[in-house]
């Protein structure tokens, strides 16, 4: 019953939060735009010409940008493919009839609630850490050489950091996603004779497709710009090893203070995870729309 | 019809599922009994599980030795702060948009997801120079304006679909009464609206507690809240174990109480409420 003074009514209400995303969108993002254009460094005072595409064309073929792309695939991909087939697994041995569910529940969920730069150092230092950590020990133990993580495979390490702290996010939606499952559908398919893994393949798993795409995209979405963790452990290194996008261009015009080469990464990232985020909605569109 | 289960079979559940839970909750567990050992005993090898001489100068000494208590009042601050901010300004487009929608309702809910795919990095060069031309770099202000806008779709995501489910039935009904608009909002909305808007509340102070982007590139020293502190233990020459477990268990424990109490918000809020 929305009469004309409600909808004038709403829309004063809705409009301070639209007003500030739209500037928190633009001007920004059009100062980047504007800056990525511009020969400005900060160790230059005075010095803003207009260089057009160059800040892009150096950017873009640097090869530590290479590298950095190829890592932020690698990274995102592989805590993807860890987190959502451990969650489905976990989930699926979550769901079954145990003594202290709700307990068990709470140590799979806790690495969620820790904050980036703690769980980075605990597992840098206490676990990674060739000499003094875990790991070491556990190897030593075996009668192995000590594997020093971070130095010898950088970002498979910081993978396994940040698949630590989102396997519980997975799990804790894939788990409430299996909780709604029909009981009643899974006794029919069982008189009708169906097996655990035929009742797996054509009832749990098409049941839980949907939560499986959103885990993918949220998941992604903060996965493309993951920083505290390379920022508190590697530094992107050695090298450019472990370098993703977020980290060159934190690195472009933070550390090296070239403010149009960082806003020419800066538009690069934002253009990638357009397309990231573009791809993604088209292959869920279906699924999120059922 | 129940599904019989037999004893053994729940056995085998329990054993590997506490097996597998122990096992992801290790590094934290580690964390919590490192913070109570001394320096020596925490770089011991073999490592020392639970026979160790148990102490609390770690404690007293992250305490004394940084201005630790500033930094958790920091993160307080940081966090609560930008969640008020963000609610104030969210209860009432939530509210707008859950009761009277428009035709572009649903695209305005869209573009306000799509500005949180934006990556941070895309404008970190002109946020950090208006920051150091404002005199805005390294204070709390600065920071809450940031996370404030960086929560607000979330905040009104998740809002909106709490608000979603208030029957709008129940208003028309107050109205037939003869409420008024004032008495309508107070005592029939208000009562309705609690449990969603203190949900939303919890989850952002853990989501801005936990923000390790702009809480590390903005601050130095006098602002910076846990997750900034934390991180400058990573320079090589400032380590010690026990001291910073000590300060990461601190920093972590009361998110992880609060967290315990959200776990169905969770994912609503997070997955905005595609999943509930």
């Amino acid at each position: 019953m929305a009469t004309q003074h409600s909808r004038a009514a709403a829309r004063l209400m809705i409009s301070p939060s639209v007003i500030l995303l739209f500037l928190w969108m633009i001007v920004p993002l059009g100062l980047t735009l504007y800056f990525s254009f511009l020969n400005y460094n900060l160790l230059m005072p005075g010095a803003h010409d207009f260089i057009g595409w160059k800040n892009y064309y150096y950017f873009v073929t640097d090869p530590a940008f290479t590298t950095a792309l190829i890592n932020t695939l690698v990274l995102v991909l592989g805590v993807l493919l860890i987190t959502t087939i451990g969650g489905v697994l976990l989930a699926l041995l979550l769901d079954q009839p145990m003594w202290g569910q709700g307990i068990v529940r709470i140590l799979v969920i806790a690495p969620f609630f820790v904050m980036p730069t703690v769980s980075a150092l605990v597992w840098k230092n206490m676990f990674m850490n060739p000499v003094n950590g875990i790991f070491a020990w556990i190897a030593h133990a075996f009668g192995f050489q000590a594997f020093d993580f971070l130095a010898q495979a950088p970002l498979f390490s910081i993978i396994l950091i940040v698949a630590w702290q989102w396997l519980p996010f997975a799990t804790l939606i894939l788990l409430t996603a299996l909780q709604s499952l029909d009981s009643e559908q899974m006794e029919a398919a069982e008189m009708d004779g169906a097996g655990p893994f035929a009742r797996f393949v054509f009832i749990t798993i098409p049941h839980l497709t949907r939560s499986i795409t959103v885990v993918i995209l949220i998941q992604t979405i903060f996965l493309l710009s993951i920083f505290a963790e390379i920022f508190v452990t590697t530094n992107g290194g050695p090298g450019t090893a472990s370098t993703n996008i977020t980290f060159l261009v934190y690195a472009q015009s933070l550390l090296q203070f070239d403010v149009g080469g960082g806003s020419a990464g800066g538009i690069i990232a934002v253009i990638i995870a357009n397309i990231v985020a573009i791809i993604l909605m088209r292959m869920i569109g279906k699924n999120l729309e059922a | 019809m129940a599904r019989r289960t037999t004893t053994a079979r729940k056995t085998g559940n329990t054993v590997l599922a506490w097996g597998v839970g122990l096992l992801i909750f290790f590094p934290i567990l580690w964390t919590i009994l490192t913070s109570f050992k001394t320096e020596g005993d925490a770089i011991a090898i073999p490592p020392k599980f639970l026979f160790f001489h148990w102490t609390l100068e770690n404690y007293v000494n992250v305490n004394a030795q940084s201005n630790y208590l500033l930094h958790f009042w920091n993160s307080v601050v940081i966090s609560l702060g930008s969640t008020l901010i963000g609610l104030a300004i969210a209860i009432p487009a939530a509210w707008a948009m859950a009761f009277v929608p428009g035709r572009r309702t649903k695209d305005v809910l869209m573009w306000m997801l799509s500005t949180k795919m934006m990556p941070g990095v895309g404008v970190l060069v002109p946020i950090y120079l208006m920051f150091k031309t404002f005199g805005l770099l390294d204070t709390r202000v600065g920071l809450v304006m940031i996370l404030t806008l960086i929560d607000l779709p979330i905040i009104v995501w998740m809002l909106y679909t709490y608000f979603k489910e208030i029957p709008s039935e129940i208003l028309e009904a107050a109205r037939m009464d003869g409420a008024t608009l004032r008495s309508e909002i107070l005592y029939v909305l208000t009562p309705m609206a609690i449990p969603g808007i203190a949900s939303t509340l919890l989850l952002n102070v853990i989501l801005a507690w936990n923000e390790a982007f702009w809480t590390l590139l903005l601050t130095a020293s006098k602002a910076a809240p846990l997750t900034a502190f934390i991180a400058s233990f990573s320079a090589p020459e400032g380590l010690f174990y026990a001291k910073l477990s000590a300060a990461s268990t601190m920093a972590i424990a009361p998110i992880l109480i609060l967290g315990w109490f959200s776990q169905k918000q969770l994912v609503r809020g997070l997955t905005f409420g595609a999943v509930k």
